[in-house]
């Protein structure tokens, strides 16, 4: 039998049509409306499709994450957004404002109500945290007495206000990234795009800077996009989240939904990143294709939703009246449901195997046969 | 050496210090703006004007592969027409500055273009007009850069003002060729080549201590 081989496709994965409830449009902070973006071929590169067809809408207040692979079309969506790029069809809608349609002063007037982070940074390191917090103020024309009294309070608010007058080149990656965060907030947006902003930090510092997004979305209201390439900072923060690839939304709704049925293989792939499911090393490096006398058969199933996996353990060996072996799991929770894997070694034969995944089967657990371990 | 010798040495490398910092100050007047243009003048880039770009990057470039002796001669219709005559350390300010306005162009394009994109990108992003991101991002992001381009440019013409001297244009160079060469006064050559090592050093170092304070990517305060 193929080591891989499901037994038990018949179980009735509850297939969501994400696209079937769009958030009410009404009360869209962003609204693409059947947007395509083209780049025409340039010297030797070829002509690019970026994103095709792009309809939705981020709702008021949210925090939507946006993840895909590497050249899915994410930085263009994003940069569309602030009209930093121009769509090829279709519009943009901001606030109740057709971004796409505006250009010169009156664009750069729309700009200064939406902020932007970046995976650099993109600090200058001509100027203290201070100053460079300024910039957009500056830039907005602000008097130089009021300047100094929101860039005081937005140090404040990202908890650097000690390194007023610190440059860039004597700060941390956490703390520069919190310059950029007030600074993205100085001009007081409705929507902070946040450009794959946690990239280039360490995991302990994702985390504070992710706390840092959602006590700002929490407390002034603000509208968050995160574009992002990692599941970990989708699962952390985001409510909604929309899967790009190849320049098509393949996938959205809300964040538990999505991760516990993912449909489209992109998504699948994302969870598998965070909640491992590949078979462990030193397990798989064990298995045989062909029964083990006295050993076990081993069988995987994949966990998905609000109470499943926490029992079922201890229920299969009750209910065969059989010692069942955990030989490797993980189970992770996204948007309070459970999300994972178990390997299990169930000995006693190839018909305790076969019963087990029956049972297993019919508590809607999907069940992959894995292989024998002696 | 005479008192009468150093006297000339004294009056020459001010007619040379003369000669070069104004010739200095005008051609960075032209230059810096000129260079600002041609690295964001390309496709796609803050001032996009492609065909103005090559077009102004074709006469920078002329200028600068003309020898500067050559120059020189070739202009002097022109610098009568500014300067009212040909020969002496005002005239030759002419010919200097149209030396070095394309050699600052050039060193200032290559300054701005060390700028990370993204910058313009991110002032672009809060609503900043072309014009203030040149003030306000580009060019101090790039002071460091602009300060050691200058330095050079300055450098550069210390040694084309002792070649005016060749053409009547007074300074340490006619100082030179006149006594050290002509009269066969070996020591007035020597002293002249000391006073212009002395002023390129003095010059580069100023220069180069100014670059650092300005730049904020050392760790230094």
């Amino acid at each position: 039998m193929n080591v891989h081989q499901s037994l038990t496709a018949a179980e009735p994965v509850e297939t969501l049509s994400p696209l079937a409830q769009p958030p009410t449009t009404a009360d869209a902070m962003v609204r693409f409306e059947r947007v395509s973006k083209a780049y025409p071929a340039y010297r030797d590169k070829p002509s690019v499709q970026a994103l095709k067809d792009i309809d939705f809408a981020i709702p008021r207040g949210s925090i939507t994450g946006v993840i895909g692979r590497s050249g899915a079309g994410k930085s263009s969506l994003v940069r569309l957004i602030n009209g930093l790029e121009k769509p090829s069809t279709g519009r943009v809608v901001v606030d109740g404002r057709d971004i796409s349609g505006l250009s010169g002063r009156d664009l750069r007037l729309a700009q200064r109500s939406i902020g932007m982070i970046f995976q650099h940074f993109n600090l200058l390191s001509s100027r203290t945290a201070a100053d460079n917090v300024a910039l957009p103020l500056e830039i907005a024309g602000w008097s130089r007495r009021d300047i100094a009294l929101r860039v005081a309070e937005l140090l404040d608010l990202v908890g650097i206000a000690d390194k007023y007058d610190r440059y860039p080149s004597e700060l941390s990656g956490g703390q520069k990234q919190r310059i950029g965060i007030a600074r993205a907030l100085a001009t007081r947006p409705n929507v902070l795009l946040s450009d794959e902003a946690t990239s280039a930090l360490d995991p302990q510092t994702t985390r504070s800077i992710l706390d840092l997004l959602a006590n700002i979305n929490r407390e002034l209201g603000v509208t968050i996009v995160l574009i992002t390439h990692e599941m970990s900072v989708v699962r952390q923060l985001a409510k909604e989240v929309v899967v790009i690839d190849g320049g098509h939304i393949v996938e959205r709704g809300h964040v538990a939904d999505i991760f516990t049925h993912p449909a489209h293989p992109v998504t699948q792939a994302f969870l598998s990143e965070v909640i491992g499911d590949s078979v462990p090393v030193s397990l798989a490096s064990r298995l045989q294709p062909q029964p083990v006398a006295g050993g076990h058969a081993v069988i995987r199933i994949q966990v998905r939703g609000a109470d499943a996996g926490d029992t079922i353990v201890g229920r299969l060996a009750r209910e065969l009246s059989i010692d069942v072996a955990l030989l490797s799991a993980r189970i992770d929770e996204i948007g309070g449901q459970h999300v994972g894997s178990l390997s299990l070694g169930i000995p006693g034969g190839e018909a305790a195997a076969d019963k087990a995944a029956s049972y297993l089967s019919q508590n809607n657990l999907p069940v992959e046969r894995l292989g024998y371990v002696a | 050496m005479s008192r009468e010798l150093i006297n000339l040495i004294v009056q020459a490398t001010g007619e040379s210090l003369f000669m070069v910092s104004i010739a200095a100050l005008i051609a960075t007047a032209f230059g810096l703006p000129i260079g600002v243009f041609l690295a964001t003048s390309r496709k796609g880039e803050l001032f996009a004007a492609p065909a103005v770009n090559s077009v102004l990057g074709i006469i920078v470039n002329a200028t600068r592969s003309t020898p500067f002796i050559i120059l020189v001669v070739a202009i002097i219709p022109f610098t009568r027409l500014i300067a009212g005559t040909s020969i002496g350390s005002g005239a030759a300010i002419v010919p200097l500055t149209i030396a070095a306005m394309p050699f600052i162009a050039r060193l200032v394009e290559a300054a701005i273009r060390e700028v990370d994109a993204g910058l313009i990108e991110t002032a672009s992003s809060f609503g900043a007009s072309p014009l203030q991101i040149v003030l306000k991002v580009l060019i101090p992001e790039a002071l460091p850069g602009l300060v050691l381009a200058l330095t050079l440019a300055v450098v550069s013409l210390l040694g084309y003002s002792a070649m005016v001297g060749a053409v009547g244009g007074g300074g340490l160079g006619d100082l030179g060729i006149r006594y050290g060469y002509q009269r066969f006064m070996p020591e007035m050559m020597l002293a002249v080549v000391v006073v212009l090592i002395a002023l390129v050093q003095t010059v580069q170092t100023a220069g180069d201590y100014l670059a650092r304070r300005v730049n904020r990517r050392l760790r230094h305060r």
